[in-house]
Order: C-alpha cells, then sequence, then structure tokens
C-alpha cells in the first residue's frame, strides 16, 4: 500500500539527527514534528523568525504575534529564540541549520528541485525555498511519486522552472525512497507492498536498483 | 533626547505621494502596520512599488491597496494568499518581482546598513539569476544582489518610546526592524508608546535612529490566516 501524507512525515521522522537544528517547510514536512523518534532531541525553526518551535497552541490560546511560516499559530518550547528575518536566514545561509524538509513539484535526477512556480497558472512565489536550498547541507524532498494528473514528479530534468540546482539529497514519496547519487536516482526502499514495477511505472527517470529493495519500516 | 513622537496619522504620513516606494513591514498578517496601511489605502495616491513579504489578504494588509489599484509594482518573496494579487500579476496590470525571502531581508538590512551589494548563493541557476552578475566564492557560485531603500519604511512594533526605540513581539518582528533602517523616513507604529527612559536599553530591537516618526496606533485587529489548534485531551 502507498504511503498517506502523515506515513510519509513518519519515514522521514526516521531520519532525524540527535541535537540539530531543523527547518520544516509547508504541507508534509510539517507533520514530520508528530514522529519524533524517542531519544531524539530537535529544535524546529521557522524562517519567519523562530526557534524552538513547539505544537499547535489548544483552542482559545491562539496568538497572532506567534506564527509559523506557514502563518499558522504555534508554541514556543523553553530555550526557545525570537528574532528578524535577516538573522533567521543567516542561520539558514550560514549553514547553522542543519536539514531542510520541503515539499516540491518536480525533482530531477541531479538533484534539481521545482516547488515555486508554474508560468502562467501558478505563482505564489519561492518564499524561503531559494535560500533553504542554496545552503543546506542536507535536503529531504516530501512529495507524492506522481501529481494529480498521475505523472511522475522524478525527472530527469525538471520541466517547470527550478528553485534551487544539484542540492536535493534524498527523496520520500508515497511509493519509496530514493537517494540523489552522482549518477541519479538510487532505490533505498519501497512502501510496504508496493512492488518495483509500480515505482519504475510511476517514474520517469532512471532508477538504479541494487540488490533486493527492503520495505520500509514504520 | 530627540523627540520623534507625531500627534496622528495624518502627521506620521506626512510627504507620502504618488509613484513612492514603501516598505511595509510584517509577514503575512503578522506585525504589518494596520494603522497606517488602512490610512493610506483611503489615500488617492497611486503608481506605488511596495516592498513587502507578502501582499495580505483581499480584504486585509496590502490587499486594500491591491484592491483599489494604488500599487504598481510589489517586490515580495510569497504572495499566494491574494487572489487578487494574482489576478493583477497574471493580467499584467500589477509588475511583480519575486525574490528569496533571504536575498530581500538582507536586501533590506543592507539599504540600511550601507552595504551597496552583497553576494548569496540563493537562486544561482534560477530565473532569479537572469541577468545579475556570477562570482565563485569557496567553490561555490553566488549571485549579485542589490540593496534596498525606500522613501518611506512603515513598520509596526509592541512597544515603543518617545526617542523612537522599539520593541517587537513574538514573530511579529520579522522583516520590521530591517525596513526600518531602510527607508529614509521610517514611520514606526505601536500598540504602547511611552515616555523615553521607561524601556530598559538592554531589551531594545531597533535604536530610535532609524525611526523618524512614531505614534501609537488606535487599534489592532491582529488577523490570523491559518488559525491552528489542538484540543485538550
Amino acid at each position: 500500500m502507498a504511503l498517506d501524507k502523515n506515513q510519509i512525515a513518519q519515514r522521514i521522522a526516521q531520519e532525524l539527527q540527535h541535537n540539530t537544528y531543523v527547518n520544516l517547510g509547508i504541507g508534509i514536512p510539517t507533520l514530520v514534528a508528530n514522529y519524533i523518534p524517542q531519544g531524539i532531541d530537535i529544535e524546529f525553526q521557522s524562517e519567519n523568525g523562530v526557534l524552538g518551535m513547539g505544537p499547535f497552541p489548544f483552542n482559545g490560546e491562539e496568538d497572532p504575534d506567534l506564527i509559523n511560516a506557514g502563518k499558522q499559530t504555534i508554541t514556543t518550547l523553553p530555550g526557545a529564540v525570537l528574532f528578524d528575518s535577516a538573522t533567521s536566514f543567516a542561520m539558514i545561509r550560514g549553514k547553522h541549520v542543519q536539514l531542510t524538509v520541503l515539499g516540491a513539484m518536480e525533482v530531477s535526477e541531479n538533484g534539481d528541485i521545482a516547488n515555486w512556480k508554474i508560468p502562467g497558472k501558478m505563482v505564489k512565489g519561492m518564499g524561503g525555498a531559494m535560500d533553504l536550498v542554496a545552503s543546506a547541507d542536507n535536503i529531504i524532498v516530501a512529495m507524492m511519486h506522481t501529481n494529480r494528473q498521475g505523472e511522475s514528479k522524478i525527472l530527469k530534468r525538471c520541466t517547470l522552472p527550478i528553485t534551487g540546482v544539484n542540492c536535493v539529497k534524498k527523496i520520500v514519496t508515497n511509493l519509496s525512497v530514493l537517494e540523489v547519487t552522482e549518477n541519479g536516482f538510487k532505490l533505498l526502499e519501497r512502501a510496504p507492498g508496493v512492488s518495483l514495477e509500480e515505482i519504475k511505472t510511476a517514474t520517469e527517470a532512471d532508477l538504479i536498483i541494487e540488490g533486493e529493495i527492503p520495505e520500509m519500516k514504520l | 533626547m530627540i523627540n520623534k513622537v507625531v500627534n496622528n496619522i495624518e502627521e506620521a504620513l506626512q510627504g507620502v505621494e504618488s509613484n513612492m516606494t514603501f516598505m511595509v513591514g510584517g509577514f503575512g498578517l503578522s506585525g504589518i502596520p494596520e494603522n497606517a496601511i488602512e490610512t493610506l489605502s483611503k489615500k488617492d495616491i497611486f503608481g506605488l512599488t511596495c516592498i513587502s513579504n507578502n501582499a495580505g489578504v483581499d480584504d486585509f494588509g496590502l490587499g486594500l491597496l491591491l484592491k483599489r489599484k494604488q500599487i504598481k509594482k510589489m517586490i515580495s518573496s510569497y504572495v499566494g494568499e491574494n487572489a487578487e494579487f494574482e489576478r493583477q500579476m497574471l493580467s499584467g496590470e500589477l509588475d511583480v518581482d519575486l525574490i528569496p525571502q533571504g536575498s530581500l531581508a538582507e536586501r533590506c538590512r543592507a539599504g540600511g546598513a550601507g552595504i551597496p551589494a552583497f553576494f548569496t548563493p540563493a537562486g544561482f541557476g534560477t530565473e532569479v539569476a537572469e541577468g545579475k552578475e556570477v562570482r565563485e566564492y569557496n567553490g561555490k557560485p553566488h549571485i549579485l544582489e542589490s540593496a534596498l531603500t525606500a522613501d518611506f519604511a512603515f513598520v509596526k512594533a509592541w512597544k515603543g518610546d518617545t526617542a523612537g526605540n522599539l520593541i517587537f513581539k513574538g514573530t511579529a518582528r520579522n522583516f520590521n526592524p530591517l525596513m526600518a533602517m531602510a527607508g529614509k523616513i521610517t514611520v514606526a507604529e505601536v500598540e504602547e508608546l511611552v515616555e523615553a527612559g521607561e524601556l530598559d536599553p538592554n531589551q531594545i530591537h531597533t535604536p530610535g535612529i532609524f525611526v523618524q516618526r512614531i505614534f501609537q496606533g488606535d487599534k489592532y485587529e491582529k488577523r490570523i490566516e491559518q488559525r491552528t489548534v489542538r484540543t485538550k485531551e
């Protein structure tokens, strides 16, 4: 069975390293915070100016002066700190934030990512995504394997305007875990019950498949 | 002490004209100068260039100026919350310069700090880099981004004093301190205005030297864009 969005987040949470600073993008990446493994300490950064972000507030305790980059109301945890946007991007550009998890419309086999614009149709802007992908040492993409039309989002080359070049390290989709290597996409894991054929059919790019491909453990 | 207090919003906005460039603080609807925006939206000034991370929503924030077509050009990083904005942009009525958020913040900071331009890795290899100088540092390509300044910067703080010193609250700080630095005339509106000496100098975020005019806003709606809560178990 293909994963749902929560399960994608759950699988990505297994990538979290102890004592690191992590920036989660809007959408599926936000859900990763719900699945932090036991014994792993993480501080979440939101680029609008908070480090040490906590869970959503209880009903009635929302503060309009305390939001995340998705404009959702949030809380802060002990040790949290607030700062301006230039300081926030100094943390990002200066590689003080170790991991970025973000969504994408397309990823290409050399690690290019497109997620900010569909010419003539949708122009929302890149927000902080271009700064994040240009600087983070580790970038994991969380997305569905195919778009609403059923077309592969894992491509030889991006067709949409790109957000960053040669930056994505790993992708977790509803069907698979892929690593971006110098030689292209390497298939690491399959979603439980999903066959190699299903993954290949849903993927426009070539896949490097070595030996038995294990199922994800959730 | 140099007194920065103006008597009312009209005095605060004295000198605003058509075709000027404004910086407007805030992230989403958090920390936007509500009083200045509302009053500007009632003035007959048009052809404005607005530098602001977002463009408000249809009926609040900069959306009010967009609705009256007062804005000719927006310089922003993300504009996804505003249907009227998207319509004007796709139809070509509105000129839009979308730039990476970190570059936007740093361009404002640089503008206020006397740094005319800087190199950043953000946007290399994308549309954003078109026409910009590329230089390699530490084996990695960077693009040249120029500083931004504005005729007026409109910012909003939690507390301020008569000397123009500002303290922000929560994530309502965002672009406000940077834009305060980059405005030729910076107009700060605050929820609470106190006498100089009442704020602890150790706790001030924006020194009053960056602020030319300060006033206490009449009211703050502080609208929440995405009210997201959890329930008590």
